[in-house]
């Protein structure tokens, strides 16, 4: 049997980062967002430190599919060190990528991210991919 | 014996995912609609429609005798005393929260203790949950044997004289356990207590006689067994019912109506207010008369077999982890090595299989297992062997699938 559609939602990268994920950990004295998908189970906590209007550092742990733990990974990876506008911009550019629209991809270099564009084939997986990005702009709204 | 030509009276089972032909074993979240039940609502709005119990002209009288015919119908169904103790709702959720908010408001007091189960459904968890903050009661929780089941012994040891009300399950959705309700209620009684039963999950797949359980409210879907969303059941004896009060006020309810005072009707009326689900009680008969046509011993004799075959081939897959006791109905929760309950069900769907991932609404039970998430498989009158192994083959492939990948 072949899996091509397949292997654009499950690509190496997103294996790699859900095997061995970046940022996993705890944050002493960082903001802290808990969210969870209720219609699956799947819980995330992710910590932030915002300093001067710059993530500091970024760090996450929770349950989950491979899909929510690897964005999550890359999500951390990617927004430690922007500010927080930028960080903002591109929960946005995440998100219209994971939909399927048209994404700016001048502004940033994408990265590893780009590799979980595939989800858009797979409406029902949009959430497991969103999920640390929606925690990401709660934290940086409270910090806010 | 059912056998596969039954195939035939479901149409949407005969379509293509992903490019190959679907395997639904989901019906335990909800079932597919045979012809027959598509048909009668197709029939009933062209022909029989209009509001019921009002006005004098034909189709009125139509409507309604198609409406009370679908309550006998149910009544006879579950074996229940007489028409009026069946009150049609919006589905399982619906019923258990007309439990709660008007028997409960009015018999549970502060100190009091509601008995439930860590299997329950949110649907039968969450309106005790509430009723307890509402009135200072508490919650008890029977302890399940590590297989998942509940005993006698483990109902009795958290029964107490401030006992008012024990709500089980008939059948759990997760682990498929088939819950002993009828000593279960007589425990109840002697402590002066009702039982409530959520019978989601068995009224779709065996006979159920509400007097021989002697339960004193029972609940389930319409969807779940054949029938359309949007309608269910609520089971109530009749001297209960007649000392409750409406939840909901408004049209088809009401006996008089003054400026500031209002009677109403009696029951069943009084918990139907507003127009009834007319075409969804009309769903439901026809479902009722497919399922006693087939004879319910008859369907879950044939899942019960589906589910023992998938069980035996599923534990020749290293790395699957079967959850729930061995004495079981027709589905099968589990999960695959590390593989995540979510990926997996993608994997499936891709070769056409449809599977329920997640938690079931069940998250204190998931807690349990010490599960976030887990696949389920469910098997209902039309699935085959062959589908049987369909999934088994997706199964074998999706964990290949995942081995290769990391
Ligand atoms: C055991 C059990 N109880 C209650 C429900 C709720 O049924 P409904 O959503 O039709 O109200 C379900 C269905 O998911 C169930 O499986």
């Amino acid at each position: 049997m072949s899996f091509n559609n397949l292997d654009m939602l499950y690509r190496q990268v997103i294996m790699d980062h859900y095997k061995n994920p970046r940022n996993r950990g705890v944050i002493e004295d960082g903001v802290t967002v808990d969210l969870n998908n209720p219609t699956c189970g799947d819980s995330l906590r992710l910590q932030l430190q915002v300093e001067d209007g710059i993530v500091k550092d970024a760090k996450f742990e929770g349950e989950g599919c491979s899909i929510s733990l690897a964005s999550a990974s890359m999500m951390t990876q990617i927004v430690k060190g922007k500010s927080v506008d930028e960080a903002l911009q591109l929960a946005d550019i995440f998100s219209q990528m994971v939909q399927g629209k048209d994404y700016d991809t001048e502004t940033f270099d994408l990265g590893d991210i780009e590799a979980l564009s595939g989800v858009s084939k797979f409406p029902a997986r949009i959430k497991c991919a969103t999920l640390a990005w929606k925690a990401l702009e709660k934290g940086v709204d409270e910090e806010a | 014996m059912i056998d596969a030509s039954i195939r035939n009276q479901f149409p949407i089972l005969h379509q293509e995912v992903n490019g190959h032909p679907l395997v639904y074993l989901d019906s335990a979240a909800s079932s597919q609609k045979p012809l027959a039940v598509i048909e009668a609502i197709e029939e009933y709005y062209k022909h029989n429609h209009s509001n019921v119990h009002r006005g004098v002209h034909t189709l009125g009288t139509q409507a309604t005798d198609a409406y009370e015919g679908a309550r006998e119908r149910v009544r006879a169904f579950i074996n229940a005393t007489v028409a009026e103790e069946i009150i049609f709702t919006r589905g399982t959720t619906t019923a258990l929260n007309l439990v709660a908010s008007s028997y409960g408001d009015a018999n549970v007091g502060e100190g009091d203790e509601i008995v439930l189960t860590p299997m329950e459904h949110h649907a039968n968890l969450i309106p005790w949950q509430q009723l307890a903050k509402r009135k200072g009661a508490t919650l008890r929780y029977v302890e399940l044997t590590p297989d998942g089941r509940v005993t006698l012994e483990a109902v009795e040891a958290v029964l107490s004289d401030r006992t008012k009300i024990v709500a089980m399950s008939h059948v759990s959705n997760v682990l498929g356990t088939i819950n002993p309700i009828q000593e279960i209620a007589k425990l109840a009684h002697e402590k002066g207590a009702v039982m409530v039963v959520d019978a989601a999950q068995s009224a779709p797949h065996r006979k159920l006689d509400v007097q021989a359980l002697d339960c004193d409210f029972l609940a389930f879907s319409g969807h779940k067994m054949l029938g359309p969303t949007g309608i269910g059941v609520l089971y109530g004896k009749k001297a209960l019912l007649k000392q409750m009060e409406p939840v909901e006020f408004g049209g088809e309810m009401i006996d008089y109506v003054d400026l500031h005072e209002s009677t109403w009707k009696d029951i069943p009326y009084r918990f139907e207010a507003g127009t009834p689900i007319i075409a969804g009680a009309v769903g439901l008969a026809a479902a009722i008369d497919f399922l006693e046509d087939l004879g319910l011993e008859n369907v879950e004799a044939h899942e019960r077999a589906l589910a023992s075959y998938a069980i035996e081939q599923m534990k020749t897959i290293e790395g699957i982890e079967i959850y729930g006791p061995e004495e079981r109905v027709g589905l099968v929760t589990f999960n695959l090595g590390d593989v995540h309950a979510h990926d997996l069900a993608t994997v499936l769907d891709m070769q056409g299989i449809a599977v329920r991932a997640g938690h079931h609404c069940a998250q204190p039970l998931m807690r349990l297992l010490k599960q976030s998430s887990t696949a389920r498989a469910s098997f209902y009158l039309y699935n085959t062997k062959e589908e049987v192994d369909r999934f088994i083959e997706g199964l074998r492939q999706t964990k290949e699938y995942f081995n290769y990948e990391f």
